[in-house]
């Protein structure tokens, strides 16, 4: 004992200065302030967790639908563009000439171009079906290129060929199938008064829907069976990617020479492009939730760590006792408070990581969480928990001194509250109760005016 | 305003050994914040060691408990969870020592105070006579000249208080001043000296060493 005490006289004489805490010593202590309370802690740090698990599952999920409609325009591509007869100038149904396919091709960026034309002719189950329950099916005369340029694919069966394009024989889209109740090629359907065999099915075709419910004929086909005329009522072509618009531009004229006017130009993958922007503004108000979550988890924070204080004024006025400044106080609160918010910041990145995972997962989106609001969640917890943690960590460090009995509340700026709970739990005087609250104000008084005098920074 | 001290002239000599004594409501309590530097007098002056507190900043006073003045407390106020060695070594968490040091000489400390072979136990496996040599070993960790003890047998038997205090009058003969705070005559009447209270006043012991 006495080499103890005595190995140590000489080194104390002349430290006046308080040492300053380690930066790992700050960590331990904010770190055994926080275990000791570990179901308190696990609450607190919800709201945190909640708030920025929102915000990461919000942007992650539009995020990966996005990134689903990325995958699609570019697997679809969005240099298709259709031409289709708009209405004369009379009103009238305008129809597009027979040559506009040829004429199309012509343009040079142009990479291919086809079109399906629309046969005056219904499709039925079979012959007994009343003529006017059509299913909203149209019939259509369909070029042999069509499949490769709408970029569809068969779902059962073969596409038309040189061969069955002459023949009564009948591709049927997606729901065009369903809705006739064939789901494999070798049936018939009641198409023009007479019996088409059905050769394949379609894959829905996400860039021409109206193929979906259509049932496809040959050209020629259509012309010897259904009395097709030959004009086409949707020209379909692919274009150098680069150079859309410049083929946008004089697709018109040049479908339809004789009158430019009387044509609409539509590019199906603006659809899509659309659908992707205005998940962006939409995500952008769930943003605004989620922050909203956040800011009430930031309340949580500050409110467990006020509590906190209120119930470790011994442990305060011990640190006190073993020589903790004021100062070290506020850091040592600031630090549980930080800790955390950064708890709950990293619980909720990981969960909001984990919804998008599993609701992505669940549509067939491409998994996509972005690193910045993964990143960007977690260090938005810092000022959340400086914000929620000076106010306790000042009324922490207001604390006076540690008094083994009676001034139990004696530090706090809170006078009323110290006279009630210290005359209910001690039983003490009213009068005592007075001294105690005295003190507490000319310890907390005396401490603001001193530092305003010194200008000392904290 | 009432007044918790009034009129206290007490001079303790480095190496002394006293009691204070008192019914509750005494002021004894306010003398040892005093005393410790936990509180700061109204009017009047605090020297230790030749210094007067009154002067100092927060920082420096905190150095000064941090390195001088060692307290031991009636509730003994040990972090729960902890083992014992590590609720030593914080007694050094405010002097700047590395930990691994902190914990050399928590565990020399705990040794001192006759507990080498419990350094690991928590506060709830120990009794409250260890718990209280645990608080100790923490008080004398960072070597202090002074230790300020507050009742720190009112919460123990007799036999594991007469231990505490045995360790106690341990450190006063190695040279520490110690100053014990209690309302139990007994425990007073073992010091050396004695300095009685009542009603914020000195009643009784104040010069019977020096004069104030």
């Amino acid at each position: 004992m006495t080499a103890v005490v005595d190995r140590w006289n000489g080194a104390r004489r002349c430290n006046s200065r308080p040492s300053r805490l380690r930066l790992v010593d700050v960590w331990r202590v904010g770190v055994s302030g926080l275990r000791a309370r570990p179901l308190r802690v696990a609450l607190a740090a919800l709201g945190i967790a909640i708030g920025i698990g929102a915000m990461v599952a919000v942007v992650g999920i539009s995020a990966s639908s996005r990134a689903d409609i990325d995958a699609r325009l570019d697997r679809l591509g969005t240099n298709l563009l259709t031409v289709s007869p708009g209405s004369t100038l009379f009103g009238e149904r305008a129809k597009l000439p027979v040559e506009a396919v040829p004429m199309v091709r012509r343009i040079a960026p142009v990479q291919s171009a086809t079109a399906t034309g629309k046969v005056n002719a219904n499709v039925y189950r079979n012959a007994h079906i009343p003529s006017a329950r059509t299913s909203s099916l149209a019939v259509l005369a369909a070029q042999l290129d069509l499949l490769p340029t709408v970029g569809g694919h068969m779902s059962t069966g073969k596409w038309l060929n040189q061969a069955t394009a002459t023949y009564p024989g009948v591709v049927l889209g997606a729901s065009a199938a369903e809705r006739l109740g064939v789901d494999r090629p070798g049936g018939r359907v009641w198409l023009g008064g007479q019996w088409f065999s059905v050769v394949g099915t379609l894959d829905a075709v996400a860039l021409a829907p109206e193929l979906d419910s259509a049932a496809l004929v040959g050209w020629p086909a259509a012309k010897t069976y259904l009395g097709f005329d030959g004009h086409p009522t949707t020209v379909y072509s692919r274009s150098v990617p680069a150079r859309v618009e410049d083929v946008r531009s004089v697709l018109g004229a040049t479908a339809n020479p004789q009158s430019p006017y009387e044509v609409k130009i539509s590019r199906p993958s603006d659809a899509l492009t659309a659908q992707r922007e205005t998940q962006a503004a939409l995500s952008g108000m769930l943003l605004g939730l989620g922050l909203v979550a956040l800011v009430v988890g930031g309340v949580g924070v500050a409110n467990t760590m006020v509590i906190s204080v209120l119930e470790r004024r011994s442990e305060i006025g011990l640190r006190r006792a073993l020589g903790a400044t004021r100062g070290q106080i506020r850091v040592q609160f600031l630090t549980e408070s930080l800790l955390l918010s950064l708890l709950g910041g990293t619980a909720g990145a990981l969960l909001g990581a984990a919804v998008t995972a599993a609701y992505s997962g669940y549509q067939n989106w491409p998994v996509v969480v972005p690193p910045w609001v993964t990143f960007g969640g977690v260090l938005a917890t810092v000022p959340i928990g400086v914000a929620a943690g000076i106010y306790p960590a000042v009324r922490a460090a207001l604390l006076a001194g540690y008094s083994a009995h009676g001034c139990r509340w004696a530090g706090w700026v809170w006078p009323g509250v110290a006279q009630q709970v210290g005359q209910r739990r001690r039983g003490e005087s009213s009068a005592s109760s007075n001294a105690c609250r005295d003190r507490a104000w000319s310890s907390v008084t005396s401490w603001w005016s001193r530092r305003a005098l010194s200008n000392q920074s904290w | 305003m009432v007044r918790a001290l009034s009129d206290v002239t007490l001079t303790v000599e480095p190496g002394e050994m006293l009691g204070i004594v008192g019914a509750s409501g005494s002021g004894k309590s306010t003398m040892l914040n005093i005393v410790g530097t936990l509180d700061r007098p109204t009017t009047g002056r605090v020297e230790i060691d030749g210094v007067d507190v009154s002067g100092l900043s927060d920082r420096a006073l905190s150095a000064l408990r941090s390195t001088t003045i060692g307290f031991v407390f009636q509730q003994f106020h040990l972090a729960t969870g902890v083992s014992a060695i590590d609720n030593v070594a914080d007694g050094l968490l405010y002097a700047g020592v590395p930990r691994a040091e902190r914990r050399a000489r928590a565990a020399s400390a705990l040794e001192g105070v006759g507990l080498g072979r419990r350094i690991h136990h928590r506060p709830h496996e120990l009794s409250g006579g260890e718990r209280q040599r645990v608080a100790i070993a923490r008080a004398i960790v960072g070597g202090p000249k002074l230790i300020l003890a507050d009742e720190p047998t009112g919460n123990l038997d007799s036999k594991s208080g007469a231990a505490v205090m045995a360790i106690l009058r341990e450190l006063n003969r190695a040279g520490t001043t110690v100053l014990v705070i209690t309302h139990d005559p007994q425990i007073a009447a073992s010091l050396p000296r004695q300095v009685a209270m009542r009603d914020g006043r000195i009643v009784a012991g104040a010069s019977q060493l020096s004069a104030p």
